[in-house]
């Protein structure tokens, strides 16, 4: 589609770049640890060794001796206050301290406060505490069984470690579908537990002025006004009310949900300069961060597809266990735990279906978090795409013959989903059709044949995910009971330039630049001349924050939606200057002119002036909008991913040689960032697909507490991602667009594993967990006798 | 992530720095640091004092001369990797070089130090077994040269006594009809071995393996020289089977029931995997690593016989 606006104004369609880059190139980004106050502490943690165990003794006394060493906080001094525990986003409870069990290894147990990131870390080192450990519940499978130990003793009326038990759709037909269908599959497949890690750490400056009683923390957050409120509804108690508080978020160095969550280091933080009414702050280390802050995933699915013999889909029922760890710490929508999980039906036309998920408490570190991930999503693409290639094996079909031939059909949108979902517009095929003829299907098949007849292992996987993005509208949608709307405030100067401000907060998405293209688009400004603001809770209008792919469809639309407020205002100064109607105006990007004379015209700067200067009587001054946007719906993305793979039969080693990627996210803004975000978003489905994996001895000892172990790809690992896209608009959204940011993280893991599983299924091999180590493969060439 | 309290100690010049080693108390010398860093930041090595040796002179040239690649102990990965006689002579330090870590920690990394920490999971150690090096070691008393074979004793342990500085690390010059390979898998980019195998051998001028040397990386608790390896492999002629030696040897083979080129290299690989002692980790089982180091093995000998044919009698 050809942009609409020029490029000097710069709206949807142009390949603006990055306004917020220089700073970032120029290694001048304000990040969190680049704050600092006068006076400044700074906190460190001690943290439990231990999965499990009562505390038996804390010692401060050695850490009290060092030098710069101001204070030791532990859960008793905490207490006094109620601050020891805190609220999870889901409602669950979560120590911020413990009073007298840990829960978890890395679990916070004291906080070390004093004059210089050194001196506090020696503090840590010289705290001394005794447990008396317990054996821990590291299986979710063994925490549900009749005789294993209750690990929520504090929560009244616990009395197993089930957290909740979600279902969805209609049980009864879907069996019956079952009992009487030609072809039913079955695999069981483990989502494993993994970790953001972001480049940047978390972390927070709390700086408490105990003249004012108001306290603004500069924080690692994706939400920044959800947390303000949070800090007021657990804090108000102590005298910290909402309009005493300010959140900060500055530039944030990658988020992908790991920076929603209130952490217990920065309410230690918050505690600390509040009693000692200092600045403090806390930077998590990687280790700290790897080893405590929430992960994602980690669901167990047993999933079956019912079909007919021809490979026609006719039913799926996929049940899973949810391991949670210590604590219920993700932070979906409140009506929603197990996410949005109910997308599990995909790309594919199906009579029923039925999901049901049982949480569990382990003794893990709580989440989990919807890595860059619209909540859950990400298992569930999984779960159907991993399925639905077993069902192509079955019934000997080509995965993408069988994938075209269950598609819901274009003209079937808007599409009722049996799991409830009305999904807005589609057209799978195209993506499928341009995806095959970029790879070139056809003749990567008849490659793979020969390689079979001399030895060779080469596969080709096929992943057509629907993602569901954008939460949401306010009838469903809410985090503890705040509608999940979104907002923009847009403000034009008299000399035609302006500001916008908005509820969301950018980690590298880039906002900056397509919420100062989408202004563009609909008020005709340069892009250049919109400044736009995030982040803070004094300046920027309330939101619900980013994550989840929503900024574009809930703030990115209150945008649209003020700036065609401000632009209908425009109109009528328009009028009033050239002194005819409003009906009598003409608009193209930038300028009113008058039908049939557009010689006789005005700009969108000459109006902002006029707003300033010269108004028609008994206007209101200014140029200002404001809308909070509520979305009518979802929006759902789709894209058809093609992998190859070759692996190494002496290693075990799998490969990436070519991956083409053909996403469909609606009309869109900044093709550049689009395709961006499809890059990182591959580089992020990789990861888990191949190498990522947070993995617990029954001990509880976390094994991949480090970038030794745990094992982000490189640029190396990385390969020469090939990115298409087709447009279907939404009809919803009032630029057509849809979310992006999370379509690659959720359509890659399955298209490599498919890809894999293809290239040894003459072998028998049907599932392969992920990540896909070499030595997983390995073990699967040498059992059949193939391995070099 | 914070280091605890250290005194920190440039000497500048080798006798200061031996003198500083013989005053001080719980010393450790650092040249690069980019192993003692990290242990210093995870407070798993807690030194009283750190001797930084970066600022002594003369100890950063790396030389051929007198029969020997002389690798001083300043020489880091990077001045190695853009050395062209290592390029041209040694190519098997150039694979080893480029696999260690990622180039910023390889800009301050050096190969003296990767073997005097004694880390079996190291890439340098199997690689100075292969070719046979010798540990030029400066203590109060003078140098002492120990033999490679002498030098690794286990887990962060070698023949370096307190007080002792590796300065040099001297590998004979290799001979006009030799090659060698490194091979390392890794889990991904700057990953310590899964396994790694370095294979250095030399030929005579009909070809005959007169002398096999063969290194294997964290495979064990120190760096493992593959003996029975190297004993299959030594008086063997590889490659070459046309013409009329080719002829005779297909005939000599069919008699004898002597064992083909691939045969014996399978054999030499089977031992070389006999002599590890893995455990299982996060990098795979003992099964599979075991098989890693006979599938390296079989590999890396392939590479050196392949650069050990393509080199010119001139040696260059």
């Amino acid at each position: 589609m050809a942009p609409r606006t020029s490029a000097k104004i710069c709206g949807m369609g142009h390949s603006m770049k990055r306004k917020e880059d220089p700073r970032f190139l120029q290694g001048k980004g304000n990040y969190i640890d680049d704050f600092t106050r006068p006076g400044m502490l700074w906190l460190d943690i001690v943290r439990s060794p231990i999965a499990y165990g009562k505390i038996v003794n804390i010692d401060t006394s050695k850490a009290l001796e060092i030098d710069g060493v101001l204070a030791v906080l532990t859960g008793k001094d905490l207490e006094a206050y109620n601050l020891h525990w805190m609220p999870t986003l889901m409602s669950d409870t979560q120590m911020v301290l413990p009073t007298d069990t840990v829960m978890y290894q890395a679990q916070e147990v004291a906080g070390v406060i004093a004059t210089s990131r050194y001196a506090a870390a020696d503090g840590v080192a010289a705290v001394e505490v005794e447990y008396e450990a317990m054996t821990p519940v590291m299986d979710p499978f063994k925490a549900l069984e009749d005789d294993a130990p209750v690990l929520r003793t504090d929560k009244e009326g616990q009395e197993d470690n089930l957290i909740w038990h979600w279902e969805a759709g209609d049980k009864e037909a879907t069996d019956k579908i079952f009992d009487e269908a030609d072809v039913v599959v079955r695999e069981k497949m483990h989502v494993p537990r993994i970790h953001v890690a972001s480049i940047e750490t978390c972390g927070c400056l709390a700086d408490f002025n105990p003249v004012e009683g108001h306290l603004t923390v500069y924080m690692t957050t994706q939400a920044p006004h959800a947390i303000r409120t949070v800090l007021a509804l657990v804090a108000g108690h102590v005298g910290l009310s909402e309009e005493k508080i300010r959140v900060v978020s500055p530039d944030i160095g990658g988020g992908f949900g790991g920076k929603v969550p209130v952490y217990p280091g920065y309410v230690i933080a918050i505690a600390a300069s509040v009693v000692l009414g200092k600045p403090v702050k806390w930077i998590e280390d990687r280790m700290e961060n790897l080893q405590a802050d929430s992960f994602a995933r980690d669901y167990h699915m047993d999933a079956e597809v019912a079909a007919d013999a021809s490979g026609k889909i006719r039913a799926l029922r996929i049940k899973t266990l949810a391991d949670h760890g210590y604590a219920d710490a993700q932070a979906a929508p409140s009506k929603f735990p197990a996410g949005l999980f109910s997308i599990c039906t995909g790309s594919y036309d199906m009579e029923n279906a039925y999901a049901e998920v049982d949480a569990v408490y382990t003794n893990k570190p709580p989440g989990g978090v919807a890595y860059r991930c619209s909540f859950r999503v990400t298992e569930a693409v999984h779960c159907l795409e991993r399925i639905v290639d077993t069902l192509a094996h079955k019934v000997g079909k080509d995965p993408a013959q069988l994938r075209e031939e269950n598609f819901i059909p274009k003209e079937a949108f808007p599409y009722h989903s049996p799991l409830g979902w009305e999904y807005d517009s589609g057209d799978y095929q195209a993506a499928m059709d341009k995806a095959k003829e970029m790879i070139g299907y056809d003749d990567l098949r008849r490659e793979q044949a020969e390689k079979r007849e001399r030895g060779e292992l080469m596969g080709i996987g096929v992943c057509s995910f629907t993602e569901v993005l954008g939460a949401g509208p306010s009838k469903d949608f809410d985090i503890l009971g705040i509608k999940m709307f979104d907002s923009a405030e847009v403000r034009v100067h008299p000399t035609g330039k302006a500001i916008a401000r908005f509820g969301t907060k950018s980690q590298g998405q880039g906002h900056e630049t397509t919420y100062a293209q989408i202004i563009a688009e609909e008020l005709g400004l340069p892009a250049a001349h919109v400044q736009v603001e995030e982040g803070d809770t004094d300046t920027a209008p309330y939101g619900l924050g980013t994550y989840a792919s929503r900024s574009t469809p809930t703030a990115g639309a209150a945008g649209v939606m003020a700036a065609r407020q401000i632009r209908e205002k425009a109109a009528k100064i328009a009028a009033h200057l050239l002194e005819v109607g409003e009906e009598d105006l003409e608009w193209e990007p930038g300028t009113f002119s008058v039908k049939g004379a557009p010689d006789k015209s005005v700009s969108i700067q000459d109006c902002a002036f006029a707003a300033y200067t010269n108004l028609p009587e008994g206007m209101e001054p200014g140029m200002e909008a404001t809308n909070y946007y509520d979305p009518p719906n979802l929006t759902f993305p789709f894209g058809t991913y093609i992998c190859v793979v070759d692996i190494d039969r002496g290693t075990g080693e799998v490969s990436v040689r070519r991956f083409v990627a053909v996403d469909d996210c609606g009309n869109i803004i900044n093709p550049m960032i689009v395709q961006g975000q499809i890059h990182g978003g591959l580089t992020q489905g990789l990861g888990p697909a191949l190498y990522e994996e947070m993995t617990y001895d029954e001990d509880g000892n976390n094994l991949a507490g480090s970038f030794m172990d745990y094992l982000v790809p490189t640029a190396v690992e990385t390969p020469a991602w090939e990115t298409g896209h087709t447009v279907t608009p939404s009809p919803h959204h009032p630029l057509g667009a849809k979310g992006v940011g999370e379509s690659a993280t959720v359509g890659a893991p399955p298209a490599i594993a498919n890809a894999v599983v293809d290239a040894l299924a003459h072998l028998g091999v049907t599932h392969m967990e992920i990540p896909i180590r070499p030595d997983r493969v390995w073990g699967v060439l040498n059992a059949r006798g193939v391995a070099k | 992530m914070i280091p605890p309290p250290f005194d920190y100690h440039a000497p500048g010049s080798l006798e200061e720095a031996l003198t500083l080693l013989g005053r001080l108390d719980d010393a450790k010398v650092m040249s690069g640091g980019q192993s003692l860093l990290p242990m210093l930041k995870l407070r798993l090595a807690t030194p009283a004092n750190i001797v930084d040796i970066g600022r002594v002179p003369g100890l950063d040239s790396i030389s051929e001369e007198g029969g020997y690649l002389r690798i001083g102990a300043l020489v880091t990965e990077t001045a190695l990797e853009e050395n062209a006689t290592v390029a041209a002579r040694y190519p098997i330090l150039l694979d080893t070089a480029k696999v260690i870590a990622d180039p910023l920690v390889r800009n301050r990394a050096t190969i003296c130090g990767n073997v005097a920490h004694g880390d079996p999971a190291n890439d340098h150690p199997a690689t100075m077994i292969a070719l046979r090096a010798t540990m030029v070691a400066t203590g109060p008393d003078g140098e002492r040269s120990i033999g490679v074979d002498d030098f690794f004793h286990g887990l962060f342990m070698t023949a370096l006594q307190p007080g002792e500085i590796l300065t040099e690390i001297r590998i004979p010059s290799p001979g006009q009809h030799s090659g060698g390979a490194y091979l390392k898998l890794e889990r991904k980019v700057g990953d310590y071995a899964v396994a790694g195998a370095a294979v250095h051998l030399t030929l005579d001028e009909e070809g005959t393996v007169t002398q096999a040397g063969i290194g294997l990386t964290n495979l064990g608790m120190a760096p493992i020289r593959a003996s029975a390896a190297e004993e299959v492999l030594t008086g063997q002629h590889f490659g070459d089977h046309s013409g009329l030696r080719g002829a005779f040897r297909r005939v000599r083979e069919a008699i004898a029931r002597t064992p083909s080129d691939d045969e014996l290299i399978a054999a030499a690989s089977q031992a070389a995997a006999d002599a590890t002692d893995p455990v299982a980790d996060r990098r795979g089982s003992v099964d599979y690593k075991r098989n890693m180091a006979r599938v390296l093995t079989t590999r890396a000998i392939h590479k050196a016989l392949e650069r050990a044919a393509a080199r010119t009698p001139a040696g260059g």
